[in-house]
């Protein structure tokens, strides 16, 4: 295990300093830009007094590393500070609306991881023929349209002219777990959609990489059939490069669930950072930011790590 | 060169010209003038409207002309910004290597950990959206991905033997870059330029959808989606045509691009 | 008296190619070839790459690589017209009665899996043996092909060991389900001659111990005739001779074999060393940057104007090193390169402009050396232009001069490397060199990558040439009939040392080194029973120690 352990600590501590960096990205990133942000948010009519008022609250007089590292400490310890609009708590009013998120965007990869590996499977086995043309065909037009398109496309005909799904999707907590499905029906069938081809095509790409390699053709001539030859050669080698394309994807969700959450109206994260990065409302917009930049990273580790992890040459050293 | 083209590359090819043509000339092909109020709300296709009004009575065929000029005008300047500080920082990260090419690639690393829409998102809460700041920083923000790729294709070519040969030879960096690298990096990068400017088609568009993009009354496809989404729980369509004008664009852009690729790939000889 | 064991009648092989820019076309690759092979015998397929070699051999197996499929012809495998098996017969065919060895057994094994499992799968899932019975088959080859510690590698991860020890392994692993027939392809082309003798010696026994018949695939008829009975040769897909191999080696019939028979017996007289050498190397020791041992150690060899010193030794002995050291790229840690009557600085960049023109260098891969963007005019002019600022005219005459110096006739100056043949690849990257008017060029393996007959054009060529254009050539090898060929002197490397270092007579002959003796003695000679010698002689030496 020496090797691999040791990437495996080397890469979690990338990650963590990674993570470090972002946070002074995205803090000083806000503050550093040119234009002054007090003005920014109350905009060219405000009077000097509101302006003198919000930079004090916004802290811009204090020593910009004093703020940081302030601000920092309260993040690590939970309190991300108070939103500008409202004056309301941020931790809690994220509390409820990430587990929102993270419930939809559970359900998206539930359907969608599972269904892209059987589809990529089906393209590498049928590949040229019709099935697999069918599959990039289509996986082809769902990537060049975006995210938000195909909610209204789906809302306009699932929704509106079939009715067969809500076209907002408010949840709340008194809602069982099957009406709260139904619910976010259209949100995660765009979430899977959009998700699935990016990551069919990708583990397609992955397993004909694997599938072309001699020790598949040393297996075909030993006389092994089709299924044995995947299952017991090609799939072990698989695993890190699938793996790899899955943890991409969920990365990409991140994304995709923020647009999606505003065709829906869903209560979730991403319709709070873009509702608040039109009102200004800075503190709100670094927490999330913070946030959503925090799982991302977190998946692309998870995902180094696995390839680490699954590397023969690393977990059997000479 | 031309006369070898498949039928694919053909049609994204005649697509692609007609969406550039029809945003060049916008203003003579576009029946109204683009914020003119020329009818009701939401209506019908007719002779006179041929994909009918939008919600505020604005004819939507001369909507969507203005509005593919703003997306494609806006999608073309980013790529053009995000292709020249991207594709000269790589080079010059390849060639130059060491500390510089660390500085640069540990920045890019950085910025591309944090997803492209949130890190837009977070920028654009504290600057005013105008369209000159949208191109900067969907330009500044993707040049990481070109970044990336035209580094990694000059370190593989500044590897091969003819690079070695040329500097054994005593030849100045210029030739190296210039004579060596450059032809044979041509061809990935046209290629990523295609598939980049779909992208900025789609960001701008996302942006403005989500009303941080281009601003009403200046019309763009993502903000003709925002206008008309209400529509849609009456059954009305019209915040869809652009889902098609879309599409059919970045469709025919990919056919472009693989045409390149496949194309270009080809003539690079032994070298499998 | 029965069929023989396989039966191949007018075999048709036919392809699918995509080239560039042009629309897909059916090409047929192997035209009508027939034999027969009986158990017990062992049949040797020589040719050049696009011989068709390696495709019949996977024919007898019903199978083509890529879009390659049988499109004519009969091929019998044990009384079975494999062409009217079932796909469920030829799974059975496949792996268990006839199973093959591939060239490179590094990427022919599952990195994740360990050996010894895919050694016996073949023979588990034919239901030809128990999990214990092949375990124990495999461990008895293992055994007997000399593997060490046979009873415990089997444990290891193909990582784990190296790259002479997974071929035999390769071996085992087609010996293990008791197949009928094994076809061998280039089982010792990416081996070094050391390692490549064991790994022949090894497969050798093996088939004579399990009696099975054999396809051997090689382009080297030296080794082919060590273990072969009989011999086909091919070329581009066509049979042009079948005979036994004495009559193939000693008495070839057509044309084509007897070049093949005769490949690199060029005669070159050794000329005598000078008073004041062209290149001086003194006490040269270099070690890469970031790493804590020296790839080259104390390095002394001296090279005379218009002659040839051969740098001989095999992968990992540091003589492509010695050649990034001269020209600068690797700067040593000790020692003086003193060069046409100067010193060289170890840094390329501070190297004068006449320095860098005087010192040329060949690559090994004229693919690779070139600019598939610049024509063959545009490459050999261009030192013209940088060097003596050829222009218009004056240059294109001597673009001309230098293409028919290598024999390379009108016509050429506007074609891309792409556009070339291998042979004709690396007789433009020597005009390049040429162009330069160098006082030494550095020839870094630079016939490794052709076929025999090729390469032989090549070094004729080069000793043509170098009577002409009166340059010295720092040859490095691993081919010790090339450096019989061309050398004036010879230095042998071993882990970055030099263990042998004379003129081309001193050092080829007796008494040896232990280095030298090993590696003179593994080179494969053309002539039938030499593999039984060395190793009989060999193993008189040890048991007189």
């Amino acid at each position: 295990m020496g090797p691999a352990l040791r990437l495996v600590v080397q890469r979690i501590a990338l990650g963590l300093l990674l993570l470090f960096l972002v946070s002074i990205l995205i803090f000083w990133g806000t503050l550093i830009l040119p234009g002054d942000v007090a003005q920014a948010i109350l905009g060219q009519s405000a009077t000097p007094e509101a302006l003198a008022n919000l930079r004090d609250e916004l802290g811009v007089n204090d020593p910009p590393l004093t703020r940081y590292f302030e601000w920092l400490g309260g993040v690590l310890s939970g309190d991300l500070g108070t939103a500008l609009t409202n004056g309301k708590d941020i931790a809690e009013s994220i509390g409820s609306r990430l587990e929102n998120t993270l419930f939809l965007a559970f359900w998206a990869a539930v359907i969608a991881v599972p269904l892209a590996i059987l589809l990529g499977l089906l393209a590498v086995r049928y590949r040229d023929r019709w099935p697999d043309k069918l599959i990039s065909g289509v996986t082809l037009s769902t990537i060049s349209i975006p995210e938000f398109l195909i909610g209204y496309v789906l809302m306009y005909f699932v929704g509106v002219k079939l009715g067969w799904a809500p076209t907002v999707s408010m949840i709340h907590d008194g809602m069982n777990l099957g009406q709260k499905l139904h619910s976010i029906a259209l949100p995660v069938a765009v979430l899977t959609l959009v998700v699935l081809a990016h990551m069919m095509r990708m583990t397609r790409a992955a397993i004909l990489n694997v599938m072309q390699s001699p020790y598949i053709e040393t297996a075909d001539l030993k006389g092994l059939t089709k299924f044995n030859i995947i299952w017991k050669h090609a799939f072990p080698n698989s695993i890190s490069p699938v793996v790899n394309v899955v943890m991409l994807n969920l990365a990409y969700l991140v994304v995709g669930v923020v647009v999606v959450e505003v065709v829906f109206t869903y209560p979730g994260m991403g319709q709070y950072l873009v509702d608040h990065v039109s009102k200004r409302d800075l503190p709100v917009v670094q927490a999330c930011g913070l946030i959503f930049a925090a799982v991302y990273i977190t998946l692309n580790m998870i995902a180094d790590v696995v390839s680490i992890l699954s590397n023969p040459k690393l977990r059997h050293p000479k | 060169m031309i006369k070898n083209m498949p039928l694919s590359a053909m049609i994204g090819l005649f697509f692609v010209c007609l969406y550039f043509a029809m945003a060049i000339f916008a203003p003579w092909l576009a029946p109204y003038g683009m914020a003119e109020v020329v009818g009701d709300v939401w209506e019908p296709s007719s002779a006179a409207h041929w994909l009918g009004t939008d919600n505020i009575g604005r004819d939507l065929l001369t909507r969507m002309i203005y509005g593919g000029q703003t997306t494609i005008y806006i999608a073309t300047a980013a790529t053009i910004l995000s292709f020249t500080m991207g594709s000269v920082l790589g080079f010059l990260a390849a060639v130059l290597g060491g500390w510089a090419d660390q500085l640069l690639s540990r920045s890019v690393d950085l910025v591309m950990s944090i997803p492209s829409l949130i890190l837009a998102l977070v920028i654009l809460s504290v600057m005013p959206v105008t369209v000159p700041i949208l191109i900067v920083v969907m330009g500044v923000l993707d040049s990481t991905r070109v970044f990336r790729l035209a580094r990694a294709v000059a370190v593989d070519i500044n590897a091969m033997e003819f690079v070695e040969a040329a500097t054994l030879r005593g030849e100045g960096r210029g030739w190296v870059i210039f004579r060596e690298i450059l032809p044979n990096a041509l061809s990935p990068l046209v290629a990523e330029m295609g598939l980049r400017f779909i992208f900025a088609v789609l960001f701008i568009s996302t942006l403005s959808f989500l009303g941080l993009g281009v601003q009403p009354p200046l019309a763009d496809w993502g903000g003709i989606v925002k206008e008309n989404k209400d529509g849609i729980v009456y059954g009305i369509g019209a915040a869809l045509y652009p889902a098609v004008a879309i599409a059919t664009l970045a469709i025919s852009v990919n056919l472009v691009a693989d045409w390149i690729l496949n194309r270009t790939t080809s003539l690079k000889g032994g070298r499998g | 008296m029965s069929d023989p064991f396989v039966k191949v009648r007018d075999l048709r092989i036919g392809a699918t190619v995509y080239p560039p820019g042009e629309k897909p076309h059916d090409i047929e690759i192997v035209h009508g070839v027939s034999f027969d092979l009986e158990k017990g015998r062992v049949l040797g397929l020589i040719g050049e790459s696009g011989a068709g070699k390696s495709t019949i051999g996977l024919a007898t197996m019903a199978y083509g690589r890529g879009g390659v499929r049988i499109t004519g012809g009969e091929v019998w495998v044990n009384g079975r017209d494999i062409m009217q098996s079932s796909l469920g017969d030829l799974r059975r065919l496949r792996g268990g009665e006839v199973t093959y060895v591939s060239q490179s057994a590094a990427a022919s094994f599952n990195p994740a899996k360990r050996i010894m499992e895919q050694v016996t799968e073949a023979a588990i899932k034919q239901g030809k043996f128990s999990r214990h019975e092949a375990e124990q088959r495999a461990v008895y080859l293992f055994k007997k092909l000399g593997l060490p510690d046979p009873e415990h590698i089997g444990r290891r991860f193909p990582h784990q060991v190296s790259g002479g020890q997974l071929q035999r392994c390769m071996t085992a692993l087609a010996l293990c389900p008791e197949p009928d027939l094994v076809v061998f392809d280039e089982p010792t082309t990416a081996l070094d001659v050391t390692t490549q003798i064991e790994v022949l010696m090894a497969i050798k026994e093996a088939i004579a111990a399990t009696g099975v018949a054999a396809l051997y695939i090689t382009h080297d008829l030296a080794v082919v005739a060590q273990v072969s009975d009989d011999i086909m040769v091919l070329k581009t897909g066509d049979m042009v001779e079948y005979g036994t191999t004495d009559q193939i080696i000693n008495n070839p019939q057509e044309e084509y074999t007897q070049a093949l028979v005769s490949v690199r017996s060029i005669d070159h007289e050794e000329k005598q060393p000078s008073p004041s050498p062209a290149l001086k190397i003194e006490n040269v020791t270099a070690r890469y940057r970031g790493t804590n041992f020296d790839v080259l150690k104390n390095v002394n060899v001296e090279l005379h104007p218009g002659q040839t010193l051969a740098l001989v030794g095999e992968s990992g002995s540091g003589k492509s090193t010695l050649a990034r050291v001269i020209t600068g790229l690797l700067p040593q840690r000790v020692g003086r390169i003193h060069f046409a009557g100067r010193d060289l600085d170890p840094v390329m960049k501070n190297r004068s402009k006449e320095d860098l023109r005087e010192l040329q260098l060949i690559y090994q891969m004229a693919d690779t050396a070139m600019n598939p963007r610049q024509t063959v005019g545009t490459i050999i002019g261009r030192p013209l232009e940088f060097y003596f600022g050829l222009k218009g005219k004056e240059k294109q005459k001597r673009i001309q001069d230098l293409l028919d110096q290598i024999e390379l006739g009108e016509g050429f100056q506007d074609r891309y490397p792409a556009e070339l043949s291998g042979g004709q690849k690396q007789r433009v990257c020597i005009a390049r060199a040429l162009a330069a008017k160098p006082k030494m060029i550095i020839c870094d393996e630079v016939t490794s990558a052709l076929d025999p007959l090729v390469a032989d054009g090549i070094l004729k060529l080069l000793l043509d040439l170098q009577k002409i254009e009166d340059v010295a050539f720092l040859f490095i090898t691993h081919d010790l009939a090339t450096v019989k060929a061309i050398a004036d002197s010879v230095a042998v490397m071993y882990r970055g040392e030099v263990v042998r270092y004379g003129t081309k007579s001193d050092v080829l002959s007796p008494p040896f080194d232990d280095y030298t003796d090993l590696l003179l003695s593994s080179v494969p000679e053309m002539k039938l029973g030499w593999l039984e010698e060395v190793i009989a002689h060999r193993k008189m030496e040890s048991a007189g120690n």
